[in-house]
């Protein structure tokens, strides 16, 4: 699991970021947070991606990781970041798998819009109701770590930092099995994929899972990041777009290149932000266009190019 | 009674502009095969436009009938200006990629066009209610409407009407059902297929940029107003079956009908109702409620 080079460049990376954090300025380990979090999602939505498959709907299982942790937050007053991790990820992934049972069928633009469908229709709930918060939303009381609660935003970010961590060198070993393999292989033949004696569908549904898992997971991290949960930033169609924005324009080459690929966005957003509040959606946009239309490897490509291949693995 | 006639006008109405938006939508969506994120968008000017030009000739002490013609007016040259430009600007060079992708190029087509309406138009909200004004209102049934909202029936009624006609008794529909059956054979044919998915995409935004034109003067013109809209159409040409003009018809008499019962009688589902029909449209019959099975072509 940790014999190549993928492996041992986010055990690095894990390390430097971890120590660089304690010594950064808070807005950097706010963008970072921010950016590892969302990153989790885009794992996930790289995988299905790599078989051929786009989601326009993942803010279904964003939204119920950040909801899960809102509704514990104060139904139970569960504050632990790691329980508020696992119920994200299991609210998520329950669904996601149970979902995943007609999903498996779908492709192409169908598998976008049924996923679209079914965020919508939990849209449509959450605006409307208001044990829910309706369009508000929720604000979110500190998360603690196993019982004492942290003065400053870091020891979140070395949590956070660790878990996409440890989700890369999972998704980076999971890519390598057999199983993992048949990403690719069926995004561009399935018949001949069957063929060879697996299940185009079980794979496939494996894969929605896990990508469901990891954005419940994400969910439940940005949430916490950002102390507040509201419809229209966490479970709209427009936040679907962007977390499909954020994989195209990470590029499906590697693990890695979610993390680099979310930070880009956060990065990104900020400045366009700044720069011109009005037009920063004409900054998105137009970026996203020139990666679908020059670089449709994303950043990655761009970064093996430099990098003379040096690195790809 | 009066509540039912009242639920079923609503519906109407909702149904019609639905239908408006949607029928560009689904005609893109037929002939090109592209699902257009940025039809939204279309809408969304054409809305603006429209608003826009009302309020300036009102303050010019123009009469306010000339509204219905900056409507039409607002419609066209949005459809033509913007069609023109994102088909032979951007579309035109994808039309050999993945689907999907071409679905995601219009989602940042989408956010582009969102940002320069608040550019040019700024953030405050337009209201062009003069049309509106000028129609008056009727009783009928023992419920007062207002004339205008009644007029959209109509507008969408012609709408239809013309789709239809165009589809099936002009040289026209022959070449763009040609196209539709097999884009191949009909170059083979030797018809001129650049040219046919130009004007295509065209007319749909001019029916995009219509339905919002034509609504502007029922509301508020704001930010943000292009995002419901491209999911409720995209709800209704699912319903309806991708790319049938009838498929849209019939979707967005579901889709408006049930919203308006839920809006009066219980608000809450409003929007779950909604995407909770498309979404089982979508798992018992992905290609949509009327439209029949396709063939598998090899």
């Amino acid at each position: 699991m940790f014999n190549d080079k993928t492996a041992k460049f986010i055990l690095l990376a894990g390390l430097v970021l971890c120590v660089g954090g304690a010594l950064a300025p808070n807005w950097i380990v706010n963008q970072f947070m921010f950016g590892f979090a969302r990153a989790l999602a885009i794992l996930g939505l790289m995988v299905l991606w790599r078989t051929g498959l786009v989601s326009f709907g993942h803010a279904f299982y964003f939204g119920l990781g950040a909801y899960a942790v809102a509704i514990l937050d104060i139904e139970l007053g569960v504050t632990d970041v790691f329980l508020r991790l696992v119920a994200g990820a299991v609210v998520a992934g329950t669904a996601g798998f149970l979902i995943g049972f007609i999903m498996r069928n779908y492709r192409d633009i169908f598998f976008a819009m049924l996923n679209t469908a079914i965020s919508m229709v939990l849209f449509g709930i959450v605006v409307k109701t208001e044990s829910l918060g309706s369009t508000d939303g929720f604000a979110i009381s500190m998360s603690t770590i196993l019982g004492f609660a942290p003065e400053t935003k870091y020891p979140l970010f070395v949590i956070i930092t660790l878990i996409g961590l440890t989700s890369a060198l999972l998704v980076n070993f999971y890519l390598k099995t057999t199983v993992g393999k048949l990403t690719t292989a069926i995004r561009d033949n399935e018949i001949r994929v069957e063929y060879l004696g697996f299940s185009v569908a079980h794979a496939i549904h494996l894969k929605y899972t896990i990508s469901t898992i990891l954005a419940g997971g994400a969910g439940a991290l940005m949430a916490m990041s950002l102390g507040q949960v509201d419809p229209e930033s966490m479970i709209n169609w427009t936040v679907s777009g962007e977390l499909v924005f954020v994989t195209i324009l990470s590029g499906p080459g590697n693990v890695i290149a979610p993390f680099i690929g979310s930070l880009v966005f956060e990065v990104l957003r900020t400045y366009a932000f700044e720069l011109a509040p009005q037009a920063w959606q004409l900054i998105m946009g137009a970026t996203f266009l020139t990666i679908i239309f020059f670089v449709p490897g994303g950043i990655w490509s761009l970064l093996e190019k430099l990098g003379g291949k040096k690195n790809a693995k | 009674m009066e509540a039912a006639l009242t639920i079923l006008l609503d519906g109407l109405q909702f149904s019609s502009y639905l239908f408006i938006v949607s029928a560009g939508l689904t005609i893109i969506f037929g002939v090109m095969k592209i699902l257009n994120v940025a039809h939204g968008s279309f809408y969304a000017w054409g809305a603006y436009t429209a608003a826009f030009f009302i309020g300036k000739f009102s303050d010019m002490g123009l009469p306010d009938a000339l509204g219905f013609l900056i409507i039409v007016a607002a419609a066209i040259v949005v459809g033509v200006i913007l069609g023109f430009i994102i088909e032979q600007g951007i579309l035109k060079y994808m039309y050999e990629r993945d689907e999907v992708l071409i679905v995601l190029a219009t989602f940042g087509l989408f956010l582009v066009l969102e940002d320069i309406i608040l550019i040019a138009f700024g953030t405050d909200p337009y209201f062009a209610y003069q049309p509106m004004a000028l129609l008056d209102a009727v009783e009928m049934g023992g419920i007062v409407r207002d004339v205008y909202g009644l007029t959209l029936i109509g507008v969408a009624a012609l709408v239809a009407v013309g789709c239809w006609w165009l589809l099936n008794k002009t040289k026209w529909g022959t070449l763009l059902k040609a196209v539709i059956f097999d884009r191949e054979v009909g170059i083979a044919m030797g018809i001129n297929v650049p040219l046919v998915y130009t004007l295509t995409f065209i007319g749909g935004a001019i029916l995009g940029g219509l339905g919002g034109a034509y609504i502007a003067p029922t509301i508020s013109v704001a930010p943000g107003l292009g995002t419901e809209v491209i999911v409720l159409s995209f709800a209704v040409v699912v319903v309806g079956g991708m790319g049938s003009i009838a498929g849209a018809a019939i979707g967005s008499l579901i889709i408006g009908i049930l919203r308006a019962i839920a809006v009066h009688e219980l608000p809450q589902v409003e929007l779950f109702v909604v995407f909770a029909v498309m979404a089982v449209v979508l798992v018992f019959r992905p290609e949509g409620l009327f439209a029949p099975a396709k063939p598998r072509k090899i």
